[in-house]
């Protein structure tokens, strides 16, 4: 029993392994690139099977449940879509792409360890491990300058800044309660935040790392530098995955605080309010693809952020619905960049001029990406915003949805401007991208789950409120 | 649910059909190759879908207003939300003028669009079935996706075969549409928070206290002026039709304006009752200020896509005038405007098509002397022309009759402003039919010399041309001439409306008799003192 209810965990850790020993020899990159797949494939199949099983382990400091195998279907399956959407992985450096991969699955073990970690420490330990990977992962970038040195560094720096502030905020609750145990936090929190302003603090910052990862005002600086300078493959991860992660911990600790709004909830909102306001405006006037999207990441942040402060079953089902929904919008607009840019570059919107004749098929998903991430129904991204909105007005924040279909207005001019970049622009002879046949699979895929989703959002709605439900 | 509608009991699913065979037409086509062949399929698919929405005008029950042709399926259990579509008096004229304007849209692009034939084909499909799922919607989210959704297909008809600023007109058109209607679905939200349902029959019933009523109001309204236009969000309009491909114009023209109106109709009345009554003075005042500097702006344009698009804004503050007018002939004449509009403005942009065509200006400088080269197109024009301005015995002048009786039996001098109206559209619409068809003191379309050349290439309209402009013709002069059959559809469902929103207030006065009451006296003296 013990070992089906750790199978994903242990799968990844064998692909882990499997890669670590590639890294010994040399392999060709569609070779290594095939290990991976399979591997993925492997863990993926493993998740599915251990989804619905309860248990805790390692002194309760481990606890599998619906929303913790939820999040690790959504981690597992995303690292899955990065491995096959950096099929050549040509924005790295050659003599690298076993590590490369290996770093990645290492970075993506650790959030599946995040997942389901319930206790501060190991909270910690395995956001260390994600992190970690990751800051040695983005400086591996082929000739493009040294942005991606200052990605590296920057990541590493803003990490390690927030990482310490949420060590600070845990000594202050160890304190404050006596414990590193969320279920027993849960029962001692929400009186202390009630009475003691110092609970607020420490609450608040023990989040910082989380805010860090989910790109969230005030820890959103790092952004759109890394998403720029790091590859368009390590960018398709750093902007997908440890949001997911980031988000399941949120949620766990808005669940700690309790139900009731306090002072709390309004910190919370604050921030949510300033994420989507700076992200969207910021975002308005970018030229780089990338930089656009880490803009409109922090805008998400704000919005999903809305689901979690309202800490009822609506709100917190509705932010899962809507982070899974990210992610997948947000790789299919990645997939797109990776095959326009054939020699790993960055794109800007002269790249995706004509695209349309280039290539219908990416340029379509990418129309519906980015329709789907401004909110257009039928989309996977309507629903959610839909769902979030109901949630909070449930709870009565009426000002806050307000101002978020505001910036959800806003927000749609900068999307229409990718549309329109793909469908109109030049009509001048450019080469065809020819896209092979697995990578057409992956477009139609991308392009079929956001509109099939969005348009019978019942199942995955369904499974995201069941997964709430374990921690309510 | 029983008293709000009856289920569907023809043999098929004939609202379902019609919202799913263009869909599949859409996703045929994109196998499709062939330009020729496109355009056939997309004529059939859009005739098709005509001819199954027939049995609505044929079987459709006038004496009751409760829904019809109603289907129901589950769909989204979680909320309460269901796939529940339906017609009634008010939206099944709608249905049909969307159905039978469609296939003219294709017919009209055969040779006007040139490029991405086979896209062009597919968004023109994907319109038709969101255009058509706003009005069948009897759920606020189902209304709701489709209104919006129906965005995206009309941003990329302009922003892909429109005009030289194709990119300015579209994103204006997008982000004023979008933004409007965003506050809408926080209205559908609130809404549903505060009674448990999206089902448009049940919130209709629901008596909400005066100050949510009042936001709610205000949210919808924003969205519905937006899309009507009305003065002063009207500015997205002369650009989307300057710059939108023919089919475009004629789509935006006669069917996307009606969306304001019809949402006026369906949320803002019965569910906002009081507030409507509250409201009343201002949207009268800005349907009157729309009447009027539409027509005025219209009167100094010189491209003629601009003036029959100012001339839109004119007209549809007609229909907001006679919707808040809130008495029987108002609602009714606002409605038939409506259709009218569609069936008149949507000629008026066929025909600028036409002449597009031959001449490639828009300007009324270089398209005048028609009569000597094109009298079959001079005579469509000349009907049209006077069926804009509401000549007698065309459709226009049913439609602004029973409105402008509406206005005098209330406030005369709402009447007598909006006279001013009717009298500017004369005079935009003479000037630009005798410019166009007779005038040629200026001459340089025809420059001396190249006289013949212009004979040549202005040869009159072919038989496809022909046939588009004949068909709206006879609905020109039989709803000029015959308005009975139209008025006795709408006839129940437009009692039950204005009983809807009497009983809606009086119970507010009832509930709540201290300030709402006052405020309520307040409106009323307003009205009375500004008329």
């Amino acid at each position: 029993m013990l070992n089906t209810v750790f199978l994903p965990e242990l799968a990844l850790m064998l692909t882990v392994l499997v890669l670590f020993f590639m890294t010994l020899g040399k392999f060709r990159t569609g070779t290594v690139q095939a290990v991976s797949l399979l591997l993925a494939a492997v863990t993926l199949v493993a998740t599915f099977a251990s989804y619905g099983q309860q248990g805790s382990l390692f002194f309760d400091a481990y606890q599998i449940d619906n929303l913790s195998q939820l999040f690790k279907m959504a981690i597992v399956g995303g690292l899955f879509l990065i491995f096959f959407l950096g099929r050549g992985l040509v924005g790295i450096q050659g003599k690298l792409h076993s590590e490369y991969n290996m770093f990645l699955a290492i970075s993506a073990m650790g959030l599946v360890f995040l997942s389901s970690s319930v206790e501060l420490l190991t909270i910690l330990l395995s956001l260390e491990i994600s992190s970690y990977a990751l800051y040695v992962v983005i400086p591996f970038r082929r000739g493009q300058g040294r942005m991606h040195v200052e990605a590296g560094i920057k990541y590493v720096l803003f990490g390690a800044a927030s990482t310490g502030l949420t060590l600070y905020g845990m000594s202050y609750v160890y304190g404050l309660t006596g414990t590193t145990y969320l279920n027993e936090l849960a029962t001692l929190m929400p009186s202390l935040i009630a009475t003691q302003p110092l609970a607020i603090i420490a609450m608040v910052l023990v989040m910082t790392a989380f805010f860090y990862k989910l790109a969230m005002f005030p820890m959103h600086f790092w952004t759109p530098d890394v998403y720029q300078g790091a590859s368009n493959e390590t960018s398709s991860f750093v902007a997908t995955l440890p949001k997911a992660g980031a988000v399941l911990l949120l949620l766990r600790f808005v669940n700690v605080a309790g139900v009731d709004v306090t002072q709390f909830t309004w910190v919370l909102a604050t921030i949510a309010v300033f994420s989507m306001t700076l992200g969207n405006l910021t975002a308005l006037v970018q030229t780089d693809l990338k930089r656009l999207l880490a803009y409109s990441s922090i805008a998400h942040a704000g919005y999903v952020m809305i689901g979690i402060l309202t800490s009822d079953e609506m709100g917190m089902a509705a932010a899962v619905f809507y982070v899974i929904g990210y992610l997948l919008m947000n790789l299919g607009c990645f997939y797109v960049i990776y095959n326009i840019a054939p020699d790993g570059q960055n794109v800007s919107f002269d790249d995706l001029k004509g695209l349309s004749r280039r290539s219908p098929l990416l340029a379509l998903t990418l129309m519906v990406s980015a329709f789907g991430m401004a909110g257009i129904p039928p989309t996977i991204g309507f629903i959610g915003k839909f769902m979030i909105f109901t949630g909070a007005i449930h709870k009565g924040f009426y000002a806050l949805v307000i101002i978020a279909v505001m910036n959800a207005a806003v927000a749609a001019f900068y999307y229409l401007k990718m549309a329109r970049a793909a469908y109109c622009g030049a009509d001048d002879d450019q080469d065809a991208i020819a896209l092979p046949l697995g990578a057409k699979l992956l477009g139609t895929f991308f392009i079929l789950s956001i509109i099939i989703v969005g348009a019978m959002p019942q199942s995955l709605l369904a499974v995201a409120k069941e997964a709430v439900a374990t921690i309510l | 649910m029983e008293k709000y509608l009856i289920l569907n009991t023809l043999n098929f699913p004939i609202l379902s059909m019609l919202l799913i065979v263009p869909v599949v037409g859409a996703i045929v086509a994109m196998f499709l190759r062939g330009d020729t062949l496109l355009k056939f399929w997309g004529l059939a698919v859009t005739l098709a879908t005509a001819v199954i929405s027939l049995p609505l005008w044929t079987c459709f029950d006038q004496t009751t207003a409760k829904y019809q042709f109603v289907e129901l399926r589950h769909w989204f259990p979680a909320l309460n939300l269901e796939y529940v579509i339906g017609v009634d008096g008010i939206s099944v004229l709608l249905v049909l003028l969307t159905t039978f304007v469609m296939p003219l849209c294709v017919l009209c692009s055969w040779t006007y669009i040139k490029i991405r034939m086979k896209e062009f084909i597919i968004v023109t499909l994907l319109m038709e079935t969101a255009m058509l799922g706003v009005f069948m919607s009897m759920n606020t989210v189902l209304f709701y996706i489709f209104w919006e959704g129906m965005l995206v297909p009309m941003y990329l008809i302009i922003a892909i075969w429109g005009g030289a600023r194709k990119d300015y007109a579209s994103i204006k058109f997008f982000l004023y549409t979008f933004a409007g209607s965003i506050f809408l679905l926080v209205a559908i939200i609130a809404m549903y928070i505060k009674t448990g349902t999206f089902f448009i029959p049940e919130l209709m019933d629901h008596s909400f206290t005066f100050a949510f009523q009042l936001w709610v109001f205000l949210a919808c309204a924003i969205g519905f002026a937006i899309k009507m236009p009305m003065f002063p969000f009207h500015t997205w309009l002369p650009a989307a039709h300057v710059e939108a491909p023919v089919a475009g114009s004629v789509i935006l023209a006669s069917i996307l304006l009606k969306m304001g109106g019809y949402g006026f109709l369906r949320f803002c009345l019965p569910m906002a009752p009081a507030a409507t009554l509250y409201c009343v003075p201002y949207l009268l005042v800005m349907s009157l200020i729309s009447i009027i500097v539409g027509g005025y702006l219209a009167l100094g344009q010189s491209d003629i896509k601009k003036l029959i698009a100012y001339s839109s804004v004119g007209h549809m503050g007609f229909v907001t005038l006679g919707i808040f007018l809130l008495n029987d002939a108002g609602i009714k004449g606002a409605m038939l405007q409506m259709l009218n509009h569609g069936v008149t403005t949507g000629a008026l942009f066929i025909l600028i098509g036409i002449i597009y065509e031959r001449t490639h200006s828009r300007e009324i400088s270089d398209n005048n002397k028609l009569g000597m080269f094109m009298p079959i197109y001079v005579t469509f024009l000349g009907i049209f022309s006077l069926s804009s301005l509401a000549f007698p015995g065309t459709n226009s002048f049913v439609g602004e009759f029973l409105v402008l009786f509406g206005a005098f039996d209330k406030y005369p001098l709402v009447g007598a402003v909006s006279i001013l109206g009717a009298v500017l559209a004369a005079a935009y619409m003479l000037r630009l039919l005798q410019k166009m068809v007779w005038d040629d003191s200026d001459g340089h379309a025809h420059h001396g010399d190249d006289h013949g050349d212009d004979e040549h290439h202005l040869f009159d309209c072919n038989f496809r041309e022909f046939i588009q402009l004949a068909f709206l013709t006879v609905f020109v002069f039989w709803i000029g001439l015959h308005p009975t059959p139209l008025l006795d559809m709408m006839d129940t469902s437009v009692a039950h409306l204005i009983h809807q929103v009497d009983a809606g207030s009086a119970v507010q006065e009832a509930v709540h008799h201290g300030e709402h009451h006052a405020l309520l006296n307040n409106a009323g003296a307003w009205v009375k003192n500004l008329f």
